[in-house]
C-alpha cells in the first residue's frame, strides 16, 4: 500500500496539506505537529508587498464552523522569501505557495520572484471573499479566470494551482476556465460569502460586514463541487472545505479529489492533520486500496 | 516535546457571581504558566469549534493545577458548558498562550494593578507574585458582585469601584485613582478596551511604564491565523506590518507599543 501522490508531477508522501491562512507558514503549528508527516504545507497567501489585512473582528463562530475576513494579510514575498521558505525547508514536505494579488500584474510579480526560489508548487488565489479588489474579481468569472491563469503561467516555474470561488454559478465552468487558461490543478474550495449579525449590539459580528464560512458546516458544499470540478477538467483537483476528520478526508477523495486540505479543523486541533493522515491509511488498508488514485473518484 | 491539546482535569467547580464561574483544573499547562497568559478551552459539543481564550487566575505549579475564573457569556455558549463541568469532568485544553505579565519590573516601585469586569482575574496571580514597595490593587465591578475581594485584599491594598455605587468608589477603576489620589511608577491592567485606553491615556500623559493586556476575538490561538491582531505603533517584525498578534505577542503589551 502507498500513500503517495502525484500533483501536477510533484510527488507528496501523502495527500494531505493544510488550507492556505489556517496555518500560517508553519511555524507556529511546528510547536503542535511533526510538519515532515504532511504531504504539503501550503502557506499563508503573499502578495508582493505587505497588506495590512481588514480590521477586526476578524472571525466569528457559526454553528459547526466560523466565518473569516482576515483580509489577506501578509509579510509581502521579500520577507516570505527569507524568513518562511528557509524555514520550510528544514522539513521533509513539499512548500505550496499561496499567491495573492490585487492585479494581474501583482499575482506575476510574486510568481516572478518566487521562479527561482526552491519551492514546489504555487497556488493561485483568485477567490478570497474578503477583499474588495482583486482577488475574487477573477475568480468570478471564467473569462477573466481563464486570462489570470494565462497570465501567471507565462511567470511560473512551479506547477500552478488555481484556487476556485465556491461563490459561483457553476463550478465547472470555472474549472474549465482555469485548466483551459494552462493550469496544472485545481483547488477549491474556498469559504463561502457569509455574513452575522448581533442581536443585542444590532450590529454586523466582522467588521468587515462579510466573512468566508468555513468548517464542517460547509463539508458537503464542498464535498459536491468537488465532485462536479473532478468531472469537467483533466487536472488534478485538490479537495478542501470542511474537512475535520480522516473520513470527511476520504468522502472527498472518492468523489474526485487527489488530494485534500485540511483548513479550519487545525483551529479545533493543532495536531489534526497528522491524525488524518492515519485515518486515511487505516482505511486504505481495511478496504485493501492499494494506492489514493485508485481511490479518486471512485464514486461515479 | 511536542505540545498538544490535552485534557485537562476538573478538581473543582463554584459560582462565584452571576454568570462568573471558578475552575480549578489539573494540567501540563500548570507547569510554565505565568501570571497573564490564557489557556484556550475546548468545548466538547461539536458545534463550537473555536478555543475559547481563558485567563489564568492562579497558578499551582507544584501540584500541576491552575485556576480560571470566567463568565458564562450566554445559553447555548461554550462557557456555559464548561460552567456544567464538575469534580472528575475533563476539558480539552491547550496552554499555556501568550506572554504574560513582566512581573520583574516592578520590583522596588509602587504599582498599581489594576483590574476591570472578567479582566478581573488575572490581576490575582499577578498581585500573589509581584514584589514591589507598593502595591496598589484598583478593581472595578459593576455592582457589589465583587467575586476575588478576600483574596486580592490578603494580597496587596485593595481599593475597588463598582459602577453602581454600592461597594468602594462609584464609577470605574479610573475614578478610584483619582479619589484615593493614588500614585504609582508602573502599571499592570486588564479589562475592557475602554478602560484599558483610559489607563494608557493615564499612563502616558505621566510617563509611567505601563502593561495592558488586550483581548481580541481569536481563532488558532496560537499565532498562525492573524485573527486577533491589534494596531501597534512601530511596524512589527513578525508581521511586517503594523499589526501584533494578541494571541502570540501579546496578551500584555507595553501600552505605548500599541494603538487601542
Amino acid at each position: 500500500m502507498d500513500m503517495k501522490v502525484t500533483i501536477a508531477g510533484v510527488e507528496w508522501k501523502n495527500p494531505v496539506t493544510v488550507a492556505s491562512g489556517t496555518f500560517g507558514s508553519g511555524a507556529e503549528f511546528a510547536d503542535y505537529v511533526d510538519l515532515s508527516r504532511l504531504g504539503a504545507v501550503t502557506t499563508k497567501g503573499v502578495a508582493n508587498i505587505p497588506w495590512e489585512g481588514n480590521p477586526t473582528p476578524r472571525v466569528a463562530e457559526t454553528y459547526g464552523g466560523m466565518m473569516n475576513a482576515v483580509g489577506l494579510q501578509n509579510p509581502g514575498i521579500d520577507v516570505f522569501c527569507e524568513r518562511d521558505i528557509p524555514f520550510l525547508r528544514q522539513y521533509d514536505t513539499k512548500i505550496i505557495v499561496n499567491v495573492c494579488g490585487k492585479s494581474a500584474e501583482d499575482y506575476c510579480e510574486v510568481v516572478e520572484r518566487l521562479a527561482d526560489e526552491d519551492v514546489d508548487m504555487l497556488e493561485i488565489n483568485i477567490s478570497c471573499p474578503n477583499v474588495k479588489e482583486g482577488g475574487i474579481a477573477f475568480g468570478q468569472n471564467p473569462d477573466a479566470a481563464e486570462a489570470i491563469t494565462k497570465a501567471v503561467k507565462k511567470y511560473a516555474k512551479q506547477p500552478v494551482i488555481m484556487k476556485l470561488s465556491p461563490n459561483v454559478t457553476s463550478i465547472a465552468d470555472m474549472a474549465r476556465a482555469v485548466e483551459a487558461g494552462g493550469a496544472d490543478a485545481v483547488s477549491l474550495i474556498n469559504t463561502i460569502t457569509g455574513m452575522k449579525i448581533d442581536i443585542e449590539r444590532k450590529a454586523f459580528v466582522l467588521a468587515n460586514r462579510t466573512g468566508g464560512v468555513s468548517g464542517p458546516a460547509i463539508h458537503p458544499i464542498a464535498v459536491r463541487m468537488v465532485y462536479e470540478a473532478a468531472h469537467a477538467v483533466n487536472v488534478p483537483v485538490i479537495g478542501m472545505g470542511g474537512i475535520a476528520c480522516a473520513e470527511d478526508a476520504i468522502e472527498m477523495i472518492l468523489a474526485g479529489a487527489s488530494a485534500v486540505s485540511v483548513g479550519t479543523a487545525n483551529f479545533h486541533d493543532p495536531a489534526v492533520t497528522v491524525k488524518i493522515v492515519d485515518g486515511i491509511e487505516a482505511y486504505m488498508r481495511r478496504q485493501g486500496f492499494e494506492s489514493v488514485a485508485e481511490m479518486t473518484g471512485i464514486v461515479e | 516535546m511536542m505540545k498538544k491539546k490535552e485534557d485537562a482535569l476538573v478538581i473543582s467547580q463554584e459560582m462565584l457571581a452571576n454568570d462568573i464561574y471558578s475552575m480549578w483544573l489539573k494540567t501540563e499547562a500548570a507547569s510554565g504558566a505565568e501570571p497573564g497568559q490564557f489557556i484556550s478551552m475546548y468545548a466538547k459539543d461539536g458545534s463550537r469549534l473555536l478555543p475559547r481564550p481563558i485567563s489564568i487566575c492562579e497558578i499551582d505549579r507544584g501540584a500541576g493545577r491552575l485556576r480560571v475564573v470566567y463568565r458564562v457569556t450566554g445559553k447555548g455558549t461554550g462557557t456555559e458548558e464548561f460552567s456544567r463541568l464538575k469534580a472528575g469532568d475533563t476539558v480539552p485544553v491547550i496552554g499555556p498562550l501568550g506572554n504574560g505579565f513582566p512581573v520583574g519590573k516592578a520590583k522596588g516601585k509602587n504599582a498599581f494593578l489594576i483590574g476591570g469586569g472578567i479582566g478581573v482575574p488575572p490581576i490575582l496571580e499577578l498581585a500573589k507574585q509581584i514584589e514591589c514597595e507598593k502595591k496598589h490593587i484598583i478593581v472595578g465591578y459593576r455592582d457589589a458582585q465583587t467575586f476575588l475581594r478576600e483574596e486580592f485584599a490578603q494580597n496587596g491594598e485593595l481599593h475597588i469601584s463598582t459602577e453602581d455605587g454600592s461597594v468602594g468608589t462609584k464609577g470605574n477603576v479610573m475614578d478610584a485613582i483619582r479619589e484615593q489620589a493614588l500614585k504609582a511608577d508602573i502599571i499592570y491592567a486588564c479589562g475592557p478596551t475602554p478602560m484599558l485606553r483610559a489607563v494608557k491615556a493615564y499612563a502616558e500623559e505621566r510617563g509611567i511604564e505601563c502593561y495592558i493586556s488586550l483581548e481580541e476575538r481569536m481563532a488558532c490561538g496560537i499565532g498562525a491565523c492573524l485573527a486577533c491582531v491589534c494596531r501597534s505603533k512601530e511596524k512589527d517584525h513578525h508581521t511586517n506590518v503594523h499589526n501584533k498578534r494578541v494571541c502570540k505577542d501579546g496578551p500584555v503589551f507595553l501600552s505605548t507599543e500599541v494603538e487601542i
